[in-house]
This record gives structure tokens, C-alpha cells and sequence, in this order.
């Protein structure tokens, strides 16, 4: 097709669902025919306004779902930051804030909605808010700096999430709701009692059953002038509610009391709205104009309005579908929600009110531990209606399912709530038919077929059929799903390190820890088979170290080192080493750079700066790493562990001490814990970070433990990584002391050094782990193990255990006999080692087989010592 | 195995020079020789040069067994080759030359290499 033939699809609005209906359109092969432009009214992209509280963790960047600001398909053009103002539906255009008008062949409309705030006088105030985008967000952090305690209007699903918002920002929260309970659309009065007590328990205050009369200005504003936009000047102090004398006293107020849907646009067209607001689609989600469609939440198929994503999704879908000629329908969406709010598991699902005639009703309540259950259920007893789900929602994923496909139920449906079937749900077998991921809409049956494709995990699934990827309250299902399908095929995950040792490396750290090995041989002996391979004697090296820290070339261990390890330094290609001295935080005198410098020079070695903030020296041959340590150690330096799956670098920017922005000492900091947690051995490589302000120039996100100033302390964030698979380090705990951060990263080291698979960053590890992120906090910071001062004495005594390897290798003759190059001949060099010269330093000159050097007598001829770079060239 | 050239047996170390489970490099009529001793002090002689990374190295690989059969793992890649034939066991298309090798009176000599 010529260009000049193709058709053009205009968005307005880039939100999830705006988003979802580009990407439906570039997967159904919509761009094949059509361009498409895309307007987004905010400053950005599309992002994951379902996950917005965790803005604040995880930062905007996160949050995106296009971080490069395009789409890879060159016929989809994005402009953000772009209003269209006007739709002209006889001439098939639209108009932009700036005047500039475009044609399209076919309008696609998701504009969203808006938060509504109700009309109470004083709304208008400073310090009000509401919740909706990360602009919102960024000016409630900014109010809440100041702000002592605050006010969120509307305690349903979206007001307790900006509640969190602000209890986790340090102000004291207040929830205000109209109706008897909380949550009022998903729970029902138990259910909802349940929640407040929880909510209560945190440190929140709930006024239920009242009405926000007014918001008074604060005290400093004598004359309330209004101005010509009828903007009230001043900031809250006060709500007063209706039918109560006592004014409660906050300083900021964040409005969550529902949305509407955003219309404006669709109405001054002419096209038909919705009786309750919302434009009017048919089943194909197309408005009363037949190019005019509207998806999401500005939408409302058969005149009702949805304001979850799913919903949105299966619009966007529908319409990508319908330009294509295809015949889908929206007829209608499951409303059911599970959440964590404020760290409570709320759920709701099908029918959760009881509102079928004569159904039956069926709870469980545990007022202690704070958890109840109902399940609405037919007439008949046999089928499952609905329910409601508060404290402990783990068998949503198995419920939920169970409505929508209108299975039977088991004999003892009680069973289902009961607080020993968490989860699993007993034997129940889910329909192939039964839908797991109602945000993406993949079925039992679907994620077994993935599993037949080739899916080797839970978390393969996820990437290749979307289950679980959205909101992810499905994801111990999908989990579920495929161990049990694994099961059932025969097929056993196999978990066992090598095939000389049938457990895993952290069942292996156990074992070590509880029988008090020292040897290999004693591991082998009493738990394994044969002699070991390149995976688990390094492994078992690794657990052996941590545990008793000994020194890794020490007689018994030597011969389970890994590579590196063996030889305390870098092996090159070409059989040479590279060298790499400790410079904790990056912080180096004039001295020791001059004596680094020296001995590069005097032993020939090729010098370059790492990406941790030190200096490596490279091409040394294996018998001359004990000379050069000797230089180094002599000058005082010590081993820099490039060598270990072990801590390597902790890097830092200048902080306070120079730099105009730095709020701490984060050069100091970071020294302190290099020094810490020097020489720990783990089960891979370790990177710290710290950064002495917001700005983050360590880059401490990016590292397995970052740490990033605050005013008030230290953020610590956990399971960064660059490398292949890049990730940003999660908020663990924030605005610590140095005394409760040393005390958290203890922990959390040594419970990932125990736990952790061989050769697994944080990042996958915290992955891997039952709860993710959250089970780490439980573990760290709420210490619900009471593993917390364990952890702390194994970290303790690896502390005080330390000494540099390479000082006490080059003290040790015994030690010092495997550094030479020939057991017969140790005066003459490796002569399959030489060097080229590349932009004046030596390089590896790549051998294709062996040199020989032969028949020569031993010693006679061979040139011995450091390549002569003039010689080489 | 027979021995192609009539070479004569060169002592490299003492068997206690080596220890059990590790690997040593000689120097032996100016090749580059791996010599391996196992747990229950068999020696094995292997060419140190690795076919694979192209680098004289498998000295200090680490030995281990797979099933019944002594090998050494690379050092640069992890190719593990057989101590008895030099064999790489992923790839028996690939091997690395192997030496004849024996202990007398507690000293480890070379022979020539195996054809």
C-alpha cells in the first residue's frame, strides 16, 4: 500500500489504557494499514498508575511503561505533553491547545477520568490534593515534608491507597468516609470493620460515617481574599465535619472520594454521553459517531462506567480488534480486586454483597488475627457466587477462578476459608476454561500450554503469556499452576546443585552450618557422591568461607577454588592475571595512586580504571603476583576481592564534604561498610553504593545495596543490578540512623548469603523468594524469623574474623609454591604468555595453539621477566 | 596405549609436590604439561594448553569426577576434559593430547606424548 493510501488513528490520551490500545494495535497488525498518533495530556508516557503508591520507592522511571519515551514501531508517533481541545467529528479532526489541527480517519478516545472533588467549601485551598498522577504525588511528597498530620476524603480502594501514601511519608493519617465502613463498594460490614482495625493498628485514624463539611484556612491568612479565578489563598488547618463540634486539625488534605469519567471533549462534540457521565459505546466500544471510539475509563459500554484497568484492557483489545474488521464485544468485565492496602490483603470477587436471590452466606472470622472471609454461595450449595476477602486474601486466586468458571463446588465449601487451606485450595482442580489472569485474560489451560511450549518457570509463564504481570495478585496461582502441571507430566523441577550433591545450595548452607564441617571431604563423604565438580566444590569453597573464614588458599580448601579464587586474582585469556588493590569508596591519596602507577610500570601490566571506582592492573603472569602484592601490601593495600563472589566495591559520590548538594557524608559511609564487609564471601559478586544525595550520582540503585542520603538519615535499597538483565534496587527501609542501617544490611547480607541459589544476584534472589520484596522486610526489618540477631553475630563474627588473603598468602611459603610456571622449571616464564602493544600499554597476543619452545634444555634461552614493550612492537 | 617415540622418562616433582585433586604444569621437552593427581594417587598427564581459550591453563582447572571419570574443568570455560584420555566430555570431537606418565620412589615422570 502507498503511503499516501494509509489511514490514520488518532489517540487521545496516553494512560494505561491508551497505551494497551497502541500495543494491541502494533500486535494485531493495525500499523500495517493505519498510522497512529497518540496525544498525551501528561508530561510523560504511559505508566502503571494501578502500582502509583510505589512511586515514591521506585521513582517515575519505574513505574513507565515506555522509558523511551517511543514506541519501536516507527508508524506510532507519541507526543506528550499535548492537549487536544477540540473535536470537529463532521470533518474528522482534531484540534490541539496550540491551535494546530490534525485529520483523522478513525478517533480513539481515553482520556481517562478524573478525581472528583466533591463541592465543599475550602476545597480550593492550598495543600489540597488529589490522587491520581505523578505530578499528584510528587507535590503531596513536597506538602508532607512540612505538613505534621493530614487527611485523605474517601476510605475506599483509592483513598486507602493515598492514605499509605501519606502514613508512609511520616504524616499523621487520618481517613475520612462517609459511608458506615470502609471500602463500601468491594466489602461489606464485617469485612470492612476487619480492615479498619487493621488500619487502625498502624498508627492511622478512621472517622467513618462522616461528613466533611468544610476545610478552614490556616490561621495566618487574615483577610481571605478571593481573587478574580475565585482561588482561596491560605492552606488547610482544619476539617469540620457535619453534626460534629470538634474541628480536626491538619495541614493537608488529599481528596480520593471516587473519579468521573472524562468526557468534556466527547460532549462539546455532540457525541451521546452516558446518563451517569461516561461516552455512550456499543459492544464494539464505538460512540455515536461511527470513527469516534472510546475505550477505559471515559467510556461506558451499555451506558455503566469501569474503573479498573482490566476492563480498560479488554476495550482497548476490542477496538484494536474492531479497526481490523474483527467482530470482539466488551459485554461486560469482572469487577472482582484483590490488593495489599496498607499491608492488609483486601479482596473482593463476583457477587460479594450476596445480592442473588436466596444465595447463602457462609464467613469466617478471626477477630485477633484480624482476618475474615465470606463466601456467597447458590441457593443449591453448589455454586460459588462471590466473596469477600480481608487480612488474608491467599485463596482469591483460586476463588475468583472458581466464580467465573461456575465450577462445582467441593462438598465442605468451608474448607475453602478455612485457615489451613491458605492457597492451594486442598485438591481443587480448576476448569482448563477457568480464567487465572483477569488483567490479561489467560486461562489454566493457556499457561499449561506454555508450559508444554517450553516454559521452564512460574516466572517464564509470566514473560511469555502475560499471567500475573499486571496487578500480579495472581501470581501465586500461576505459580501453582505450573509446579502442579510439572508434577503431573513427572517432570520434577530440579533443584539439586550438581549431580554430586541432590539439594540446593541453601539446604547445602544448612547442612554445613548445623553438622559443623570444615572439609570438603567431610561434606562429600556424609552428603554427596563421587569427588566433586567445577560447580560444587567452589560452592561448597563459598559456604566454607562464609562460615568459617579461613583463609581460601588454606591446604584443605585450595584445590575447591574456583578460577579467580585459586590464584587471589583475575585470570585473563591469555593464562595472564589481572590485579586488583582494595580502594574502598573510590578514595585514594596522591601516595597510593603513585605506588600503583610504579608497580604497573616496573612489572609491565596494562592499567585501566574499573566501574567500581578502582584501579586494575592487568597482564601480570601467575608467578609474579606474589611481588607485586608484596609492593602492595608494603604500601598498604590489600586485597581488592575482584577476584571472589564476593563484596567488590562500594561506590560513592563526593556527598557533603564538597559537593553543594550533598546532604551526607557518603565518601565516609561507604568506607565504613567496604571496610565492613570486606572478604565476605557470597554466593555471587556483591556491589554496595551510597550517594549523598537525591541525586544519586553512585548510581546506588543500580548495586545489590544501594544507599541514598535523606535529610533525616539513610534510604536503603536492595537487589540493584547493571549487567544483562538491569534492575533497580528496591526501597528495603527508609530515613535509617547509620546505626539501624548497618544493622538491616547485616541482616540482609548474611540472610542472602545463607539463602541464596550459587551464582544468584539479589535481584533474582529476592525474585525467587515466596513474597518477593516483602518477605525480605518481614525477614530484615520486622525480624518475624527471630532470625534478626543470628544473622547479626554471623555478620559480627565475620567482621572481626577478617585479614587480608593476599598479606597472609605472601607471609606463608606454603602458600607461595603454586605461583610458579612450571613445578621443574620455575625460573622460566609461561612462553605461550606475550604481548602486543595497543595506544602504548601491552595487550594479549592471541596464541592458536601451543607455543612450542622446545627442544631447548631447561632455562637455556627463554627470556625472563616482564615483556619488553620496545621488543614486542 | 603405545608410545610412538622412544622417549625416555623425565622426573618432574615428587608425587608430594602435587596435591590430591589439583594439577601442577612442567616444563617437558619445552611442551607444557598438566600433571593431575587424584584422591587415590593416580597421576595423569595432559597437554596445559586448552584447545578451547587457546591459553596454557588446565593445570589449574579444578579436578573432579563425572560419574566414574576423572576430569579437569577448564579454568577459562569450564570444558571439562577426561584425565585418562583428554577427551572433552561435552564435545568428544575435541581432546587435548596426553602424556604417558608414572611414579617411581615417590617421583612423578613424564614420558612421550600419546598418539
Amino acid at each position: 500500500m502507498s503511503p499516501h493510501l494509509r489511514k490514520k488513528v488518532v489517540v487521545v490520551g496516553h494512560g494505561m489504557v491508551g497505551h494497551r490500545f497502541v500495543t494491541a494495535a502494533i500486535e494485531r497488525g493495525l500499523t500495517e494499514t493505519h498510522d497512529i498518533v497518540v496525544f498525551g495530556e501528561e508530561p510523560r508516557p504511559a505508566y502503571d498508575r494501578v502500582a502509583l503508591t510505589s512511586f515514591f520507592e521506585v521513582g517515575a522511571e519505574a513505574l513507565s511503561f515506555l522509558p523511551s519515551g517511543a514506541y519501536e514501531d516507527p508508524r506510532v508517533t507519541l507526543r506528550t505533553g499535548t492537549s487536544v481541545v477540540e473535536i470537529d467529528t463532521a470533518a474528522q479532526t482534531v484540534m490541539l491547545a496550540d491551535g494546530e489541527e490534525m485529520a483523522y480517519d478513525e478517533l480513539v478516545l481515553a482520556t481517562g477520568a478524573a478525581p472528583f472533588v466533591p463541592p465543599v467549601p475550602g476545597a480550593e485551598l492550598g495543600n489540597v490534593f488529589v490522587y491520581r498522577t505523578i505530578e499528584d504525588l510528587e507535590a503531596i511528597r513536597e506538602a508532607a515534608k512540612t505538613a505534621r498530620a493530614g487527611a485523605v476524603i474517601g476510605g475506599g480502594l483509592l483513598g486507602l491507597e493515598a492514605a499509605n501514601a501519606l502514613h508512609q511519608l511520616g504524616v499523621e493519617t487520618h481517613v475520612v468516609e462517609l459511608a458506615p465502613r470502609l471500602m463500601a463498594v468491594q466489602v461489606d460490614d464485617a469485612g470492612g470493620n476487619t480492615l479498619k482495625r487493621h488500619i487502625e493498628k498502624l498508627g492511622l485514624t478512621v472517622h467513618t460515617g462522616v461528613m466533611t463539611e468544610s476545610i478552614s484556612p490556616d490561621a495566618v491568612v487574615s483577610v481571605v481574599d478571593e481573587d478574580e479565578s475565585g482561588i482561596l489563598d491560605g492552606k488547610v488547618s482544619a476539617l469540620k465535619f457535619k453534626d460534629v463540634e470538634e474541628p480536626l486539625a491538619v495541614d493537608m488534605v488529599v481528596f480520593s472520594a471516587g473519579i468521573r469519567p472524562r468526557d468534556a471533549l466527547a460532549r462539546s462534540a455532540g457525541l451521546d454521553l452516558a446518563e451517569r457521565g461516561g461516552v455512550l459505546v456499543d459492544e464494539q466500544c464505538r460512540s455515536s459517531d461511527p470513527h469516534v471510539w472510546a475505550v477505559g475509563e471515559c467510556a461506558a459500554p451499555g451506558g455503566k462506567m469501569y474503573g479498573l484497568v482490566a476492563p480498560g484492557y479488554d476495550m482497548a483489545e476490542v477496538v484494536a480488534d474492531a479497526l481490523l474488521g474483527g467482530a470482539g464485544t466488551f459485554t461486560g468485565a469482572d469487577m472482582s480486586t484483590k490488593l495489599k492496602l496498607l499491608g492488609v490483603d483486601v479482596a473482593s470477587f463476583g457477587d460479594a454483597h450476596g445480592t442473588t436471590d436466596e444465595c447463602l452466606e457462609l464467613t469466617y472470622s478471626d477477630a485477633v488475627a484480624g482476618v475474615y472471609k465470606k463466601l456467597v454461595i447458590s441457593e443449591d450449595g453448589t455454586r460459588l457466587l462471590g466473596g469477600v476477602l480481608v487480612g488474608d486474601a491467599s485463596a482469591y486466586g483460586l476463588l475468583r477462578p472458581m466464580v467465573a468458571s461456575g465450577m462445582a463446588l467441593p462438598e465442605n465449601p468451608e474448607e475453602l476459608i478455612l485457615p489451613q487451606s491458605t492457597g492451594g485450595g486442598g485438591g481443587i482442580q480448576l476448569p482448563p476454561e477457568a480464567q487465572i489472569c483477569s488483567c490479561n485474560n489467560v486461562t489454566r489451560g493457556e499457561i499449561e500450554a506454555a508450559v508444554d511450549n517450553g516454559c521452564e518457570s512460574a516466572a517464564d509463564v509470566t514473560r511469555t503469556t502475560k499471567a500475573g504481570s499486571t496487578c500480579g495478585s495472581c501470581k501465586v496461582q500461576v505459580k501453582k499452576i505450573v509446579e502442579d502441571y510439572f508434577t503431573a507430566q513427572g517432570k520434577t523441577v530440579d533443584t539439586s546443585l550438581c549431580e554430586h550433591f541432590a539439594m540446593t545450595r541453601a539446604e547445602l548452607f544448612d547442612v554445613v552450618l548445623i553438622h559443623g564441617y570444615k572439609t570438603f571431604d567431610q561434606i562429600i563423604e556424609a552428603h554427596g557422591t563421587g569427588r566433586g565438580c567445577d560447580i560444587c566444590k567452589p560452592a561448597v569453597a563459598s559456604i566454607l568461607a562464609s562460615q568459617l573464614n579461613g583463609h581460601v588458599l588454606a591446604k584443605e580448601n585450595r584445590k575447591l577454588q574456583d578460577t579467580n579464587d585459586a590464584y587471589l586474582a583475575n585470570l585473563q585469556k591469555n593464562g595472564s592475571y589481572s590485579v586488583v588493590p582494595r580502594i574502598p569508596g573510590g578514595e585514594i591519596t596522591p601516595e597510593g595512586l603513585i605506588v600503583i602507577g610504579e608497580v604497573a610500570k616496573e612489572f609491565g601490566l596494562y592499567t585501566k580504571i574499573t566501574g567500581g571506582q578502582r584501579i586494575d592492573m592487568f597482564g601480570a603472569r601467575m608467578e609474579d603476583l606474589p611481588a607485586i602484592w608484596k609492593r602492595l601490601v608494603d604500601a598498604g593495600f590489600e586485597s581488592g576481592h575482584a577476584y571472589g563472589k564476593s563484596l567488590r566495591t562500594v561506590k560513592s559520590c563526593v556527598g557533603s564534604t564538597w559537593c553543594r548538594y550533598g546532604v551526607q557524608d557518603s565518601v565516609g559511609l561507604a568506607i565504613m561498610l567496604e571496610t565492613r564487609y570486606r572478604g565476605l564471601r557470597s554466593p555471587h559478586k556483591l556491589k554496595g553504593g551510597v550517594s549523598g544525595c537525591a541525586r544519586e550520582c553512585a548510581e546506588a540503585r543500580g548495586k545489590d545495596f544501594g544507599v541514598i542520603a535523606t535529610e533525616k538519615g539513610w534510604n536503603l535499597y536492595v537487589g540493584g543490578n547493571g549487567g544483562a538483565i538491569p534492575a533497580h534496587a528496591q526501597l528495603l527501609a527508609g530515613d535509617l540512623s547509620t546505626e539501624d542501617l548497618v544493622r538491616y544490611l547485616d541482616r540482609f547480607l548474611m540472610y542472602y548469603v545463607r539463602t541464596a541459589d550459587r551464582l544468584q544476584r539479589t535481584s533474582t534472589w529476592i525474585e525467587s523468594l515466596d513474597g518477593g520484596l516483602d518477605r525480605v522486610r518481614e525477614v530484615v526489618i520486622d525480624d518475624v524469623l527471630g532470625l534478626g540477631t543470628e544473622l547479626e553475630a554471623a555478620m559480627a563474627t565475620h567482621v572481626d574474623g577478617y585479614f587480608d588473603e593476599w598479606k597472609a598468602t605472601i607471609e606463608d611459603p606454603e602458600k607461595l609454591k603454586r605461583f610458579v610456571s612450571f613445578v621443574n622449571a620455575p625460573e622460566i616464564p609461561d612462553p605461550n604468555i606475550s604481548f602486543g602493544s595497543t595506544r602504548g600499554q601491552i595487550v594479549p597476543d592471541v596464541a592458536d595453539g601451543p607455543a612450542l619452545v622446545g627442544p631447548v634444555s631447561l632455562g637455556a634461552t627463554i627470556p625472563v621477566g616482564a615483556p619488553n614493550l620496545e621488543e614486542s612492537r | 596405549m603405545t608410545q610412538t617415540q622412544t622417549q625416555t622418562y623425565i622426573s618432574v616433582c615428587r608425587l608430594d609436590d602435587i596435591d590430591p585433586e589439583t594439577g601442577i604444569a612442567a616444563l617437558v621437552r619445552g611442551e607444557a604439561v598438566a600433571v593431575f593427581r587424584t584422591l587415590d594417587d593416580r597421576v595423569f598427564a595432559l597437554s596445559n594448553f586448552d584447545p578451547y581459550g587457546h591459553a596454557s591453563v588446565l593445570a589449574r582447572g579444578i579436578v573432579g569426577t563425572r560419574g566414574e571419570v576423572p576430569f579437569v574443568a577448564s579454568p577459562l570455560l569450564k570444558q571439562p576434559f577426561a584425565l585418562e584420555t583428554g577427551l572433552c566430555l561435552d564435545d568428544p570431537s575435541v581432546s587435548v593430547p596426553t602424556y604417558e606418565v608414572d611414579v617411581v620412589d615417590g617421583e612423578v615422570r613424564i614420558g612421550g606424548r600419546r598418539e
